[in-house]
């Protein structure tokens, strides 16, 4: 079996293999979790705001390859940035990262984890 | 000449490449594929005898009717029913779920008691949720043994004078568990309850009766029997059926209609609003008339072998899990894997770089999935058509698959 580069890019590969962000954030100030309801993938993302801005952020989740690279990739273009900047992050972004060919059966991979990151940074203090 | 060997030519779609390598279709427990004889009987009939059902007072209008009741007997001979008005027509094995458990809570009351099975399909447990919101009843679930078989000895436990309903599956889309359906059925009876059985993963594989099995009501697919989808029968005990409200209204299923009532229909009529799915009972009597051709006993056999070699190659895999009984045990023609280290939608999609469709996820079994500590697996289930070359390619696919990534 040769994963095809266009599914299962390298970059998907590296970042599922060694996640950077992949850890829970104990003193996280916002947090929230969902499912895919196709397939049952769960990513839970965790917040640190500080002064307006995403001072920390990780995820985990019990998820596919794909889901855990956009995880992984999400979360980095959150951190640093100001809320409304983080909010603004959108699957296109994450895409242009992760330099694959998503079918549309796998799209929802892509972007469980960006809604999750949106819904952490509503529930955030 | 082995089934495989003889049904094959039949089946049009199996000569596709699927990313350019001969199709391995092990996915037939969710949708079969379907023969030429289904296809052209579809065919046939909308070239030459399409008319709606019932009132059409000419010639295509009756020999459209012809058909669709010649489907209907076909279906009570195939699966032993006492009486042709026991068998209802509905969309699917959802949609016969459904219309039982609509139909049922209008008698069900606070603190009923509606027992399932926690290796069900969501589609035998979220009719029952609805019914249970709306009327107040209580659902109990009846768990798996460590060999993946329904407790039985829990589940004479949770029977009680509360119970009026017990829905569960024949046999389980993941697990490949075949259930005890008459004993569940009598054990039901005693109790004074309504024995509803799923039978979509049953219906592909096993010889059917009715008669034996006893149940009071008993669901399946036309589209996992090689026949086409949009198309399901729903079998009713008469005793029960003719004692059900209809829960779905308009025409068809009337005998006379005034601004403010109406008086229903006789059975199966009564749960048939609207104008029914005509070729696809067309094209399901044509599945019935292939596998009765074949020989259930012999569908079954093939399908056995296969699914025992199934359990044995890809249990001898390093890494490997293979969930349901084990091989020594009677089981229907599914199995389900996890490779450890990926997840089931991974190894699917490795699996398609080589032509080999098969399913992964939670299999809409998500409380047994929370059961077996998964949060899905893929899953391999075949059909007449699978042969033991196919099953040879998933497991070589399968020593591959975990450096793949």
């Amino acid at each position: 079996v040769t994963p095809p580069a266009a599914l299962y890019s390298d970059v998907i590969r590296e970042r599922w293999r060694r996640p950077r962000f992949r850890g829970e954030l104990p003193d996280a100030t916002g947090v929230a979790e969902d499912v895919n309801p196709l397939c049952g993938d769960r990513v839970r993302v965790s917040v640190r705001m500080d002064d307006g801005t995403v001072a920390e952020a990780r995820f985990v989740g019990d998820a596919c390859a794909i889901c855990l690279a956009s995880a992984d990739v999400t979360v980095e273009l959150a951190r640093g940035r100001s809320t409304a900047e983080a909010a603004a992050v959108d699957a296109a972004d994450v895409l242009a990262v992760l330099q694959a060919d998503i079918r549309p059966a796998r799209m929802r991979c892509v972007t469980l984890p960006v809604s999750v990151l949106g819904m952490a940074l509503g529930s955030a203090r | 000449m082995r089934l495989d060997q003889l049904t094959r030519p039949d089946f049009p779609i199996l000569d596709r490449v699927v990313n350019g390598c001969s199709l391995v279709y092990l996915d037939s427990a969710a949708s079969s594929q379907k023969p030429r004889q289904v296809i052209d009987a579809m065919v046939r009939y909308y070239e030459r005898s399409h008319a709606n059902v019932h009132r059409s007072i000419h010639t295509l209008g009756e020999e459209a009717t012809e058909l669709y009741e010649l489907a209907r007997d076909r279906v009570q001979t195939f699966i032993g029913a006492r009486h042709r008005e026991e068998i209802v027509f509905t969309r699917g094995t959802t949609d016969g779920l459904s219309l039982v458990a609509d139909a049922l809570a209008h008698r069900l009351r606070p603190g009923d008691e509606i027992v399932i099975a926690e290796m069900e399909h969501h589609s035998n447990i979220i009719p029952w949720q609805l019914a249970a919101r709306d009327s107040g009843a209580v659902i109990k679930a009846v768990p798996i043994t460590g060999e993946g078989h329904l407790d039985m000895d829990a589940f004479r436990r949770v029977l009680g004078t509360r119970t009026r309903v017990v829905a569960m599956t024949h046999v389980s889309n993941v697990l490949g568990t075949i259930n005890p359906v008459s004993e569940i059925a009598d054990l039901a009876r005693s109790a004074g309850a309504i024995s509803v059985i799923d039978g979509a993963q049953a219906i592909p594989h096993l010889s059917l009766d009715m008669s034996v099995l006893n149940c009071d009501f008993y669901a399946v697919s036309a589209h996992k029997m090689l026949g086409p989808t949009g198309l399901g029968v729903l079998y009713g005990r008469h005793e029960v059926l003719e004692g059900l409200e209809p829960t779905r209204g308009g025409s068809e299923m009337i005998k006379e209609v005034w601004i403010d009532r109406a008086r229903w229909n006789d059975l199966p009529w009564r749960f048939e609003p609207g104008t029914p799915p005509i070729a696809e009972a067309v094209g399901l009597t044509a599945a019935i008339e292939y596998l009765e051709k074949l020989g259930m006993d012999r569908v079954a056999e093939h399908e056995r072998a296969l699914t025992h070699q199934a359990l044995q190659a890809l249990g001898g895999i390093d890494r490997v899990r293979v969930f349901g009984p084990p091989p020594t045990h009677e089981r229907g023609a599914v199995v389900a894997f996890k490779v450890e280290g990926l997840h089931p939608h991974d190894v699917a999609a490795l699996l398609d770089t080589e032509g080999i469709a098969v399913r992964a996820g939670h299999h809409c079994a998500q409380p047994l999935m929370r059961a077996l500590g998964v949060v899905g697996t893929s899953r391999a289930s075949f059909s007449v058509y699978n042969s033991p070359a196919e099953v040879d390619l998933l497991a070589a696919a399968l020593e591959r698959v975990q450096s793949a990534l």
